[in-house]
């Protein structure tokens, strides 16, 4: 049933670009995978572009030029102006690093759409702590200021932990000064760096209250005017497990950097064989690949998720997940209170109140070593 | 209040695009989409910063005969894309 094909599912109308996994920050939350391979694996220009004239045609009409650091891609411009072409709603994903007021200007000419930039704190010492690198804050900040002097819809990201998380009003304040229209205050997802460091990151349920009290009470007095804030807390805190991707191979296709293609970011973790778009179109990919196919629909589904009455609204939740947490990517979400292993996620809860382990610092290393990791203290 | 002599413009946080694969008019933003129904789709596309809410109420009653008197859609659904941010109107 699985690898027959399955001419019924819809268009990948998301289509995430990771142009390349090299990062000059070195966020311990990040959600790259700890194996970054080797940029001479990297996509060149013609073969990105050919993938999103393949995947626009099949209907995708949102691109995210993310990374890594997308603006390491000196193509970004080409790529951009193809694609505004085709017709896709573009949109840069960068950690402002890289950008300057000559570039944000260059990519508006060739169409870009929106801007999204990441923030690791409300002011430069906890930033740049997060962020591993010197002045990132004060780059972040004036380019902030000029990406909506240029006219473009701006969304800020923090991504928050046990680190930053007692900063939640001064982010607010920070992303009304600076004009954003969309605000993401999102709690950490362990998958990757993130997932080493979970100890060090996961806030305890009582932050996540706290925090969450500060958030309603700066939107009760916003009155409808300044930044729209989304609070997203971690799943760990949940009952029921997130609908992961709306589904696998539902809405989502990601391509690596490597031209590996993925039904989300991390899913190259799983022990599955994921097709490349160096051999293989994208329709192909999308319709007909074995890993596409893997986890649609419910016949996959082990219990309580194959008799659960809630399986079309999680659809049993996140599979890299599962087998991070289980070792088996087939189980249940252990979010899920009716999953057989859901103590594993209240042990999580309890672990992180005093981590024992080092906290990692995300570096571009190949071939990610245990041994090799820089350790550093916040 | 919405009156006639309105001139509705599409918030420029949205892009409002035909999508073939999907049949449908969709209004885009950052990182996200909204598909239109057929009737919002036809409200949407006459909303060019020039006609006024009267232009669009004469075009889509000329456009469609059949479907009787459409003033009334037509306020109720400028009323809720104000409310949702999607228009704007100039003072």
């Amino acid at each position: 049933m699985n690898n027959e094909t399955q001419t019924n599912v819809g268009p990948p109308l998301w289509l995430l670009a990771e142009l390349t996994y090299d990062c000059p920050l070195h966020c311990p939350y990040c959600s790259n995978p700890t194996d970054l391979g080797d940029t001479k694996d990297e996509l060149n220009t013609q073969q990105w572009l050919d993938v999103f004239t393949q995947a626009r045609a099949m209907g995708a009409v949102q691109l995210g030029f993310s990374g890594g650091e997308p603006l390491l891609r000196k193509d970004l411009e080409q790529m951009v102006k193809h694609s505004r072409e085709l017709g896709f709603y573009t949109n840069l994903i960068t950690s402002g690093i890289g950008l300057t007021e000559k570039r944000i200007a260059k990519l508006k000419v060739a169409g870009l759409d929106h801007i999204q930039i990441s923030f690791q704190g409300a002011d430069p010492e906890m930033n740049d702590i997060i962020a591993g690198r010197g002045n990132a804050f004060e780059q972040k900040f004036k380019m902030a200021q000029s990406v909506k002097e240029q006219g473009y819809p701006m969304v800020l990201n923090f991504v928050i932990s046990k680190q930053n998380i007692s900063q939640v009003e001064d982010i607010m304040r920070l992303s009304c000064l600076l004009k954003a229209d969309y605000v993401e205050l999102a709690t950490a997802q362990y998958y990757g760096w993130a997932f080493a460091n979970r100890d060090h990151l996961l806030p305890s349920q009582k932050q996540m209250v706290d925090a969450e009290k500060i958030v309603n009470e700066f939107r009760d007095k916003q009155h409808g005017k300044g930044p729209k804030f989304f609070f997203i807390t971690p799943d760990y805190f949940e009952d029921r497990p997130k609908a992961c991707m709306n589904g696998w191979g539902s809405t989502f296709l990601t391509i690596a950097p490597d031209g590996s293609a993925l039904p989300c970011h991390s899913a190259k973790m799983l022990p599955l064989e994921f097709p490349n778009v160096k051999n293989k179109s994208i329709s192909h990919i999308w319709q007909q690949d074995f890993a596409f196919n893997r986890f649609r629909g419910d016949s996959w589904m082990p219990e309580p998720c194959q008799s659960c009455d809630e399986k079309e609204k999680d659809f049993g939740g996140c599979r890299c997940q599962a087998f991070m947490m289980t070792g088996n990517m087939d189980a249940t979400d252990p979010v899920c209170s009716k999953s057989p292993d859901h103590q594993l996620v209240q042990e999580a809860i309890e672990l992180a109140k005093n981590p024992k382990q080092p906290l990692f610092e995300r570096v571009n290393q190949r071939n990610f070593k245990g041994e090799d990791i820089v350790r550093i203290k916040l | 209040m919405i009156n006639p002599s309105l001139q509705p413009k599409v918030n420029p946080m949205f892009r409002l695009q035909w999508e073939q694969v999907q049949e449908c008019y969709v209004l885009l933003y950052p990182e996200g989409m909204v598909k239109l129904n057929g009737s919002a789709g036809e409200i949407m596309q006459l909303i060019d910063g020039n006609n006024k809410v009267v232009d669009i109420i004469n075009t889509l009653n000329h456009k469609f005969p059949d479907a009787g008197d459409l003033t009334e859609d037509i306020y109720e659904f400028l009323s809720a894309a104000g409310e949702k941010k999607w228009l704007y109107y100039e003072q």
